[in-house]
């Protein structure tokens, strides 16, 4: 037998919202007699008793083979977000010297700048090499990108984390033409590009 | 068949009818004829050349290779449709090699073979390749456990070859030049060769090469890595084509050193020449800019496939418009409504519709509603079959595409969030599928979803005598709803649940029927494993699999079954289940 709510008709000097711990408890309370579905936790879990007053399950699940979407349809649909939608990928254009073609590539898929320069080679069959201050460049073809200031760097002079966010575009530039870069910026302060 | 000795009169008739049922084609009429009597049996197995499984393990290839001596055109089908979804175990089962192995024994003249969610080695291809010496058509649906070497076997030895289709399968990526492998020094006998589910590129040169030597060449699926330059070169040596899958339709690929600088190519002439198309598929990575490309050959087109591509309304009106003669249509929902009025407006004899789902999430903002249902319900009449994956769906609007479509023989809607009513009523979706079973007299197939009590289960057991698949999922009140399908839905062939309170005794109510289908699936439902059991011991010719998925965690369900697939067999359980498989 319920009690009067004895609460709800008292007179109280108080701020609203000071009973609000008792009413915390009762409505952590409520949801599981509520929802008789399975917990989003155990997917495809079915629940004990039949409630009538059903409810959709509180929290977006990861329910497995739902919707009924074949996952080769679904990897195919994620790879094409062009754009990066809440933060799900980094797409920036890479372009590569002498191609005529530019690619897409998705920087949050990679840890290192080693991982990135792997990937890039394998879109361009090639070889290309970090630049080191003391070897030069190992191959033809030397990794760029632009910065959010609209400079020209080479990769690999920041750290990666720092290099993340700052990336707008790749270039993938033939040696020779990097060190006319460096040259230019020693002179005039900026690196820029015909690009 | 052990030979028994027959009168000469017997034997006459015998070949008298043999002449005459060579003419029957139909399975289902075949099957009524060997059922006649021991003679006519015996003719209709002589004469029968094209032969259906429709489940790999209701019977053993050896009973097949002694009752069909003459078979040309072999299809088998394996796992069950929900293994699509990741809810069965990798290894359950469903391997192709005993089969092949028999039949290459069995079947010289074997030329046809084509496969539907099976399990298929690189091996198992070579056997193939090897075995039948007039081989022809290769198609392989969903399939998976083999790689470009397979391929290569195939197209190096198979002289024959007029048609190889891989259709959404998992194929292995072994960088294997399969496509080099077709013999260089002739004409091929190819008409249809599709590869748009390879994830790995193909020699772009010897595909060209291979193309410009197969002039009877009809149907050509290519895969994302053939950019819409390459697509260019090959339509022109292919004007012939009657289907094509587009390859990327975009700027893509790697550099070649070879390539004269970047041009804009022209377009207009792409297409011009492919006045035979009516099936346009592919557009993998579809630069936007590009589709008024296919502007030109729209009016004649009956199939068009854009589920590959993010368009909008706006670019689909402009390519819709066109579509008069339009009959199937896949697209995903970033149409809109607004697409789906456009649709309505221009194909109004369309006869399929699939609509995919660009966010697969719960509680993700739906393109797509009642509104573009009911536009279609309104415009395309003649509809048969529609797919349509929404966040929100409405009674009214499915009433009305009841009663606007009365031709539809198959209804799948997907309303992603689970148990979501009728948004503006609030009711559950009883009344809509409901309506749909009712009025749509021609309905085969059901897929229901939304909130659904054992009412909607009630209409369905009334009014679907024709349905022969049904699929379920989240759904119903309890026992009685799987009762009322059982007991009412008399042509019922295949039953798919997942996720809904069914248990032992609505299971119970079958048994009459079960022997009558191809399977039942119930995963995740309320079935124990001694109503499984029961139904094991009652029904000794059903094999009867109990199983967990792998990824499942969340502990033990109890005595409730995860898993129960069960088929009918004429060889009992088979020898190959793996060990978390039960056969009871």
């Amino acid at each position: 037998m319920e009690l009067i709510n004895f609460e709800a008709t008292e007179l109280r000097l108080g701020l609203p919202g000071s009973t609000e711990d008792h009413r915390d408890v009762k409505s952590t309370n409520s949801p599981v007699n509520s929802n008789k579905r399975s917990s989003p936790e155990m997917d495809s879990s079915v629940s004990d008793e039949n409630d009538p007053s059903r409810s959709p399950p509180p929290t977006k699940a990861q329910v497995v083979g739902w919707p009924p979407v074949r996952s080769y349809r679904k990897n195919i649909l994620q790879g094409k977000k062009s754009e990066p939608e809440r933060g799900s990928g980094i797409y920036v254009k890479v372009s590569m010297d002498g191609a005529p073609y530019l690619r897409k590539v998705d920087l949050k898929v990679y840890k290192s700048y080693g991982e990135l320069l792997k990937g890039l080679q394998a879109m361009f069959k090639c070889i290309i090499g970090l630049y080191s201050e003391r070897e030069g460049y190992k191959s033809e073809y030397a990794p760029t990108y632009e910065d959010k200031d609209g400079d020209w760097m080479l990769l690999g002079d920041v750290p990666w984390d720092m290099f993340l966010p700052s990336c707008k575009r790749l270039r993938i530039m033939k040696s020779s033409e990097v060190i006319e870069l460096t040259v230019s910026a020693f002179f005039f302060g900026r690196n820029k590009t015909t690009k | 068949m052990s030979k028994r000795l027959i009168s000469g009169a017997d034997q006459v008739l015998e070949n008298v009818l043999e002449n005459v049922l060579i003419f029957l084609t139909s399975r289902r009429d075949r099957n009524a004829v060997s059922l006649v009597c021991k003679s006519w049996c015996r003719a209709e197995a002589h004469t029968r050349s094209d032969l259906f499984i429709g489940n790999c393990y209701a019977v053993a290839p050896r009973r097949v290779t002694d009752r069909f001596k003459r078979l040309r055109s072999v299809y088998l089908k394996g796992k069950p449709r929900f293994a699509d979804f990741s809810l069965m175990p990798a290894d359950w089962g469903a391997h192709f090699t005993p089969w092949v192995y028999v039949m290459a024994g069995a079947y010289r003249a074997l030329e046809k073979i084509s496969l539907k969610r099976m399990l298929v080695t690189d091996d198992d291809l070579a056997v193939i390749a090897k075995s039948f010496k007039g081989f022809k058509e290769l198609v392989l649906v969903c399939c998976e456990g083999f790689g470009a070497r397979g391929l290569g076997v195939i197209a190096t030895e198979c002289r024959n070859l007029r048609v190889l289709e891989l259709n959404e399968d998992e194929v292995l990526e072994d960088e294997f030049d399969w496509i080099s492998c077709f013999p260089s020094d002739c004409t091929t006998s190819l008409e249809s060769l599709c590869f748009d589910c390879l994830e790995s590129p193909v020699n772009f040169e010897a595909l060209e090469k291979l193309v410009a030597r197969s002039p009877l060449l009809k149907k050509l699926r290519l895969n994302r890595h053939v950019s819409i330059q390459q697509l260019y070169r090959l339509t022109s040596l292919a004007p012939q084509l009657t289907d094509l899958g587009t390859g990327a339709f975009g700027l893509q690929d790697i550099i070649d050193p070879q390539q004269p600088a970047y041009q804009e190519p022209d377009h207009g002439h792409t297409f011009a020449a492919c006045k035979s198309i009516v099936c346009l598929s592919g557009f993998r990575d579809l630069a936007h800019e590009y589709l008024p490309a296919i502007f030109p050959i729209c009016a004649n087109l009956t199939s068009l496939n854009l589920s590959y591509a993010h368009v909008d309304a706006q670019q689909l009106k402009s390519v819709i418009r066109h579509c008069h003669k339009l009959r199937i249509f896949w697209t995903l929902d970033s149409i809109c409504d607004e697409g789906l009025q456009a649709v309505a407006n221009a194909c109004t004899d369309l006869r399929e519709l699939r609509v995919f789902p660009t966010d697969p999430s719960e509680n993700a903002e739906g393109p797509v509603s009642e509104t573009g249902l009911l536009a279609v319900s309104l415009g395309c009449r003649k509809l048969q079959s529609i797919l349509y994956f929404c966040q929100q769906m409405t009674n009214a609007a499915v009433i009305a595409m009841s009663n606007n479509c009365p031709d539809l023989e198959v209804f799948r809607l997907c309303i992603i969030g689970r148990y979501r009513p009728d948004w503006v009523t609030g009711q559950p979706m009883d009344e809509g599928f409901g309506a749909i079973v009712k009025n749509c007299k021609k309905l085969t197939r059901l897929a229901v979803s939304g909130l659904l009590t054992d009412r909607a289960f009630s209409y369905i057991g009334q009014y679907g005598k024709l349905v022969r698949t049904l699929s379920v999922a989240f759904a119903a009140d309890g026992d009685t709803g799987l009762k009322y399908v059982l007991e009412g839905c008399t042509n019922l062939q295949k039953l798919e649940i997942r996720d809904s309170p069914f248990g032992d005794s609505g299971l119970q109510s079958g048994l009459h029927h079960f022997y009558n289908m191809r399977f039942v699936w119930l995963s995740s439902c309320r079935v124990t494993k001694q109503g499984c059991l029961e139904v094991a011991r009652r029904l000794p010719k059903l094999v009867v699999e109990v199983f967990r998925r792998d990824e499942e965690d969340g502990g033990e369900r109890g005595d409730f079954v995860n898993t129960l697939y069960m088929y009918r067999s004429l060889d009992g359980p088979r020898a190959d289940a793996p060990q978390f498989v039960k056969i009871l």
